[in-house]
C-alpha cells in the first residue's frame, strides 16, 4: 500500500503519526482514503475545490506530482507520498 | 558595515522575536520557530504593532549606517545580538547604463558588496541568526543555491555557532569553497536545489535546528525589506519609479514591495510605489511565465541554467511575486544563459562592477524589457545586484583567453602596442 509521509504540523492532528498507509489507485484516491481514515486532515491536505494548496507541495518518492501527471497519477504499493509545506529560496 | 561602529548606546532590552500570523487563513500562531500555518500550512509573517513608535528621518540618520537602523520594521524586540554591522550596501549612479536604456538614471543596488559574504543573504541571516539565538537553537542551517549558504557559514563562524549547509552538489566553485572556508557541516546532495529543499524541510522538521529558510522563514524574509528601506534613504528619501529584481524564490519581489509600502506608511517617503520587474533565466522562469500567463496556478519547471543562484523551479513566493509584478504594473522578463553572460560583460565594461549569472541575468533582463518600451524616458530606475561576480567566475572565465601571455621583454610589449594599434 502507498504510504504517506506527513510533517510535524499534520502528524500532530493524528496523534503524532507520521507514516500513514493507505490505499487507492491514484495519488487523489489515496489522499481520498487518507481523509477517510483521518477526518480532521482533510482541510488541511486541499482545498474546497479538492486541488492541492500553493503552498504545499506533494513528492511522489522523489518527484514533485505537478511534474509527473498531477494528482492522477498512478502509484503502487511501494510508492511513498511525501507532503513538504513551501520553503523560501536560498 | 565598518569594524569601528561604536557599540549602539540604546536600549539593552533582551532579544525577544514578534508573534507570527498566517498570511492565508490569519490564525495567530504567537513567536515560535515555525513557519507553517498548524490551521491550514499556510506562511506565517510577523505581526507588528501598529502603535509602536516609530523613527523619523532624522531619527534613522543618527544611527549606525547597518540594517539595523530600520529596527522598528524589523521583527524583534530588543537589541539584536549577532550581525549588528551587516548592511547599508552602495547606491551607485550608472549613467552610461541610463544612457543605454534610455531613462533619467539608472542607479545600481550593489548588495554584490554585501558585508560578510558579497550577497544580499546576508540581510536574511541577519534576522534569521537572531531568531535562532532568541528561540535557542544552537544549531542553525538552510538549503541553498550558495548565497545563502555563504551568508550561513559566514554568520555561524562568527557567531561561534555550528551550522549544517545544504546545497546542489554540482554548485559553483566558488561558492562551494566560499561556504567550506567557514568550517560548517557542507552537504552536496545529489539533486537540484527543490530536492535539496525538500529534504531541508524534513530535517527541520525532525532535529528542531534553526534552518534559517524553512523554519525560520518568517523572520528571515524581513531582513530583505531593509533593503527598500536603503534605497528610499539613500535616493534622499524618495522612491525610484521602477526596481529591477532578480528573482528566485521570488520573496524579494514581496518584500521590496512591503518595505517600500511600510517606508511611505510611516511618512519617511512620499508618492507612487515603483514598478516592479523581475528577471529570471529562460532555462528557471517559472514565476516570469506565470506573470505572462496572467493565471495563479504556478507550474514548476526542471532548472537548466547557469544561473544557479536563480534555479529554484518550484518558487514558494512566485504567485505572490508575480501579482506584485502585474499590479504594480511591471512585468517579469526571462533572458537566455548567452544574454546573461554578455550582460555581466557590459555590466563590467560600463560600470566597473563584476555581478555574478544573477546580476547578468537582471541587467540583461532589463535591457530586454527596454527593447520592449516597459520604461519611460522620465524614469529612475533602480537594478539589484545581489551578489558579486567572483562567485560565479565560470560564466565569464573564457575571457581570460583574450590576454596574451608574454616573456618580461619591452620588444614584447611594444609589438602588443603595434598589433593593437593596426
Amino acid at each position: 500500500m502507498p504510504t504517506f509521509h506527513l510533517p510535524s504540523v499534520l502528524s500532530a492532528h493524528i496523534g503524532g503519526t507520521r507514516a500513514v498507509e493507505t490505499s487507492g489507485a491514484t495519488v487523489e484516491q489515496a489522499i481520498d482514503r487518507l481523509v477517510d481514515q483521518y477526518p480532521q486532515l482533510a482541510p488541511r491536505l486541499r482545498d474546497a475545490s479538492g486541488a492541492p494548496y500553493p503552498f504545499v507541495t506533494f513528492y511522489l518518492n522523489d518527484e514533485d506530482v505537478r511534474l509527473v501527471g498531477g494528482f492522477g497519477v498512478a502509484v503502487s504499493d511501494d510508492d511513498e507520498v511525501t507532503i513538504v509545506p513551501a520553503v523560501a529560496g536560498g | 558595515m565598518t569594524a569601528t561602529l561604536l557599540p549602539d548606546a540604546g536600549s539593552t532590552h533582551p532579544l525577544a522575536p514578534l508573534p507570527l500570523a498566517c498570511v492565508a487563513c490569519g490564525q495567530d500562531v504567537g513567536a515560535t520557530p515555525q513557519a507553517i500555518c498548524p490551521n491550514c500550512l499556510g506562511p506565517l509573517e510577523p505581526v507588528y504593532d501598529p502603535s509602536r513608535a516609530l523613527p523619523s528621518r532624522a531619527d534613522i540618520e543618527a544611527r549606525p549606517r547597518t540594517l539595523w537602523r530600520y529596527r522598528e520594521w524589523l521583527p524583534f524586540q530588543g537589541e539584536a545580538i549577532h550581525a549588528t554591522d551587516v548592511g547599508w550596501t552602495p547606491l551607485v549612479d550608472a549613467p552610461a547604463l541610463a544612457r543605454r536604456i534610455g531613462v533619467a538614471r539608472v542607479w545600481l543596488k550593489l548588495d554584490a558588496h554585501s558585508f560578510p559574504s558579497l550577497s544580499f543573504k546576508d540581510r536574511v541571516v541577519a534576522t534569521a541568526i537572531n531568531a535562532a539565538e532568541a528561540f535557542g537553537l544552537e544549531t542553525i542551517g538552510c538549503a541553498s543555491t550558495g548565497n545563502l549558504a555563504n551568508a550561513v557559514a559566514a554568520a555561524a563562524a562568527r557567531a561561534g555557532k555550528p551550522a549544517w549547509i545544504f546545497v546542489p552538489y554540482d554548485l559553483e566553485l566558488g561558492k562551494l569553497v566560499a561556504t567550506s572556508v567557514f568550517s560548517p557541516r557542507l552537504v552536496r546532495v545529489r539533486g537540484t536545489y527543490d530536492d535539496v529543499n525538500r529534504l531541508c524541510a524534513q530535517v527541520a522538521d525532525r532535529f528542531g535546528w534553526g534552518i534559517v529558510n524553512v523554519n525560520l522563514r518568517a523572520y528571515y524574509g524581513e531582513g530583505s525589506k531593509t533593503m527598500a528601506f536603503e534605497i528610499a534613504e539613500q535616493l534622499g528619501w524618495r522612491l525610484p519609479t521602477a526596481v529591477v529584481t532578480p528573482m528566485a524564490g521570488g520573496s524579494l519581489v514581496t518584500k521590496l514591495r512591503k518595505g517600500f509600502t511600510e517606508a511611505r506608511d510611516a511618512g519617511l517617503v512620499s508618492g507612487e510605489l515603483p514598478r516592479q520587474y523581475g528577471a529570471q533565466a529562460e532555462g528557471c522562469a517559472p514565476i516570469v511565465r506565470l506573470a505572462e500567463r496572467g493565471d495563479d496556478v504556478l507550474v514548476p519547471e526542471i532548472p537548466q541554467t547557469i544561473a544557479r543562484s536563480l534555479a529554484i523551479g518550484n518558487p514558494a513566493d512566485g504567485r505572490y511575486a508575480s501579482r506584485i509584478l502585474r499590479g504594480s504594473g511591471g512585468a517579469g522578463q526571462s533572458v537566455s544563459d548567452a544574454e546573461l553572460v554578455a550582460a555581466i560583460r557590459l555590466l563590467a565594461e560600463s560600470t566597473g562592477i563584476f555581478a555574478e549569472t544573477a546580476g547578468g541575468v537582471t541587467l540583461a533582463a532589463t535591457l530586454k524589457l527596454a527593447e520592449r518600451g516597459h520604461f519611460r524616458a522620465r524614469d529612475e530606475l533602480v537594478i539589484c545586484l545581489t551578489g558579486h561576480g567572483l562567485k560565479t567566475v565560470e560564466a565569464v572565465q573564457d575571457s581570460v583567453l583574450d590576454a596574451p601571455v608574454i616573456a618580461p621583454k619591452m620588444r614584447e610589449v611594444a609589438a602588443l602596442i603595434s598589433s593593437s594599434a593596426s
